[in-house]
């Protein structure tokens, strides 16, 4: 159960990230809320990776009392890690479009409500 | 080093190292620039042509990143990809094929149409190109899921390209977040497909697929992620306002990145989950179409501005290309014998929609360009002025509208003929809105076109017309010879699509 904690964390994240992005009138609270549901991913990614007791998965760096025939199950798998990583940098660069687009936003509209920001309607 | 075996990787190095190059040489000269980048996407070009003609000669080529093999592996005794591995086959070569050459005649047209501060334009250009390239090219989920992130931030910052119209920023905002919650579905689903695999390449999960419940999940993320991105209705409501307010070409060159999530979602469909799919997707990508089909065409009937209304005629021909791949894929799971037609049309109709509403988007950018008038109501009479954007506007019309001997009609005809052999009231619903289509346009041909001169203007310049004059001989070329294209470029697309085992075991080896 308690090794269920941190995906219980991820379904929380996400539901509070997808409540801002609906519901939250604001821009940038939106935005606020894409990051979060973004974190609640890239914590999911991080969990699958993790094994009980695991260490880093570095060859060279290994605990001096561990062989090499433990390795398999005993080492936090580095894949979703690098996945991770290259999510988190795709973030930035997209928070930083989001955030720039909405200085714009603000500087022709002068608001940052999305229900004023409404010149193409269908 | 023989140039021919990294193929694969110089379609997508050579424009991405001229993106960054761009704005360097931008400081110092403008031709220098212009002259870089064309260089630079004319050689992609014929790289990419080169790579097309060896996969449909020679079948599916593999080019693996850091290694000579997908076997290579440490541990040696773990013998799944672990590498990124970038796969072509028929499918992925006739969507490099469409992407690299529409990305050409946008450049072309983009010389004359973008004045200022062209270096970040150029740079967002090539990045988008290299996105939806490494999209095509890829056979890494999460290489994959990269890609499609280029694509949108690039796209995005050119949709916002013409920042002092505040409306701009607006419709990038929307495409921006909406992208970019598909693009987490998809990376939440990748991780779902790891933990229960340990696997990313596409051919390895294929084979390893289960169809448990997680895979279900995944694939309901990865579905409505990618038709999120395709632009199916009822998730559209970015599709118009982005393609509407993009400057110029750009309307045309987002035509195809919206293909590549297309290709994304028949990838999974076809290729990942096989026959394992359940059948209510095809079901679903039917309705999908259908309502693409109908939304696209009503809302196009009411509208003023002149690129919105051709994005909801774009929004009805992605529906024709659902419609006939959800038949399609109706057909494949149940082995029906209407499959191959169906998946035909799908692809040919594909092609034809890039061309098609490519022609239009960039005629519509001309009379922008010449008049700086958007609105139907202001426009008029341009066919004193503009004879040669016209003839070519009307070209585009009877393609997208379906009229022989255009390709329009030469697709839609096989998907009728297939779609019937299923239900005969999807038929009578395509031809219904393809009527509906051909009202749509000549309403704009009345407003723009005919009519007492209004505004004094001139032609558009010279590169502008050239490149629509190219789409406008592919158009008449693919309706007049549809066997041909048929049988050299869309035939093969569609055996990759069928054959889903030989894409597994061009990764994975016989017997493994």
């Amino acid at each position: 159960m308690i090794y269920n904690i941190p995906f219980f964390t991820v379904v929380a994240l996400i539901a509070i990230g997808m409540y801002a992005m609906l519901f939250k009138r604001n821009l940038i609270k939106m935005a606020i809320g894409l990051t979060i549901v973004e974190s609640g991913v890239n914590l999911f990614l991080i969990t699958l990776g993790y094994r009980k007791g695991g260490f880093a998965p570095i060859f060279t760096d290994l605990p001096p009392d561990v062989s090499p025939a433990d390795i398999p199950g005993k080492m936090v798998l580095p894949v979703p890690q690098a996945l991770t990583l290259t999510s988190i940098v795709i973030g930035v660069a997209v928070l930083a479009l989001i955030l720039s687009l909405a200085i714009n936003i603000y500087r022709h509209y002068g608001t940052l409500e999305s229900e004023k920001v409404r010149r193409l309607r269908e | 080093m023989n140039i021919m075996d990294h193929l694969p990787a110089l379609v997508i190095a050579i424009p991405l190292l001229t993106a960054f190059l761009t704005p360097l040489i931008d400081r110092v000269s403008r031709k220098a620039r212009n002259a870089v980048v064309f260089i630079a996407l004319a050689l992609t070009f014929i790289l990419a042509i080169l790579l097309v003609q060896d996969v449909f000669d020679n079948g599916i080529q593999i080019y693996v990143m850091g290694a000579s093999s997908t076997t290579q592996t440490i541990p040696t005794q773990a013998a799944v990809p672990i590498r990124i591995v970038l796969e072509i086959d028929g499918l992925s070569a006739f969507m490099v094929l469409i992407s690299v050459l529409i990305s050409l005649l946008g450049l072309i047209y983009s010389f004359s149409d973008i004045k200022e501060r062209g270096g970040r334009f150029y740079t967002l250009f090539l990045l988008m190109l290299v996105g939806m390239l490494g999209m095509e090219l890829t056979g890494d989920l999460f290489n994959l899921f990269v890609f499609l992130e280029v694509t949108s931030i690039a796209a995005a910052a050119l949709i916002a390209y013409e920042f002092r119209r505040g409306s701009t920023s607006e419709a990038a905002l929307k495409y921006i977040i909406i992208s970019s919650i598909g693009a987490l579905f998809v990376l939440f689903s990748i991780g779902l497909l790891y933990g229960e695999y340990d696997l990313l390449n596409m051919a390895a999960i294929a084979q390893a697929m289960q169809s448990t419940h997680i895979d279900k999940i995944a694939l309901v993320l990865l579905f409505s992620a990618f038709a999120l991105k395709a632009g199916a209705a009822p998730m559209h409501m970015w599709l118009p306002d982005a393609y509407g307010e993009a400057p110029g070409a750009i309307s045309m060159v987002l035509i195809p990145t919206t293909a590549a999530s297309m290709y994304a979602l028949f990838r999974v469909c076809f290729t990942i989950y096989n026959e394992s799919l359940h059948a209510i997707i095809p079901a679903v990508i039917i309705i999908f179409g259908l309502l693409s089909i109908f939304i696209g065409v009503t809302m196009a009937l009411v509208q003023d501005d002149i690129k919105r209304l051709i994005s909801f005629a774009a929004v009805a021909e992605v529906g024709y290309i659902l419609l006939a791949m959800g038949v399609g894929l109706y057909g494949f799971l149940n082995s029906e014998e209407y499959t191959v037609a169906a998946l035909r049309g799908g692809m040919f109709h594909l092609f034809n929609d890039v061309l098609d509403i490519g022609l239009l988007f960039l005629v519509a950018g001309g009379v922008i360009y010449a008049t700086g008038e958007r609105s139907l109501n202001k426009l008029g009479g341009l066919a004193h002025s503009m004879k040669y954007t016209s003839v070519l506007f009307l070209v585009g019309l009877a393609a997208a509208a379906g009229l022989p001997p255009m390709n329009g009609f030469a697709s839609k005809i096989i998907i009728y003929e297939s779609v019937y052999k299923v239900s005969p009231i999807l038929s009578i619903i395509a031809i219904l809105a393809s009527i509906m289509m051909l009202a749509v346009f000549i309403k704009i041909f009345q407003a723009v076109f005919t009519g007492p001169k209004l505004t004094e203007c001139r032609e558009v310049p010279k590169p502008m017309l050239a490149s629509m004059i190219a789409l406008a001989a592919l158009i008449i070329f693919f309706g007049l010879f549809p066997d041909m294209v048929i049988e050299h470029l869309v035939d093969p697309a569609v055996n990759a699509l069928m054959n889903y085992g030989a894409y597994i075991q061009a990764v994975m080896g016989v017997g493994t």
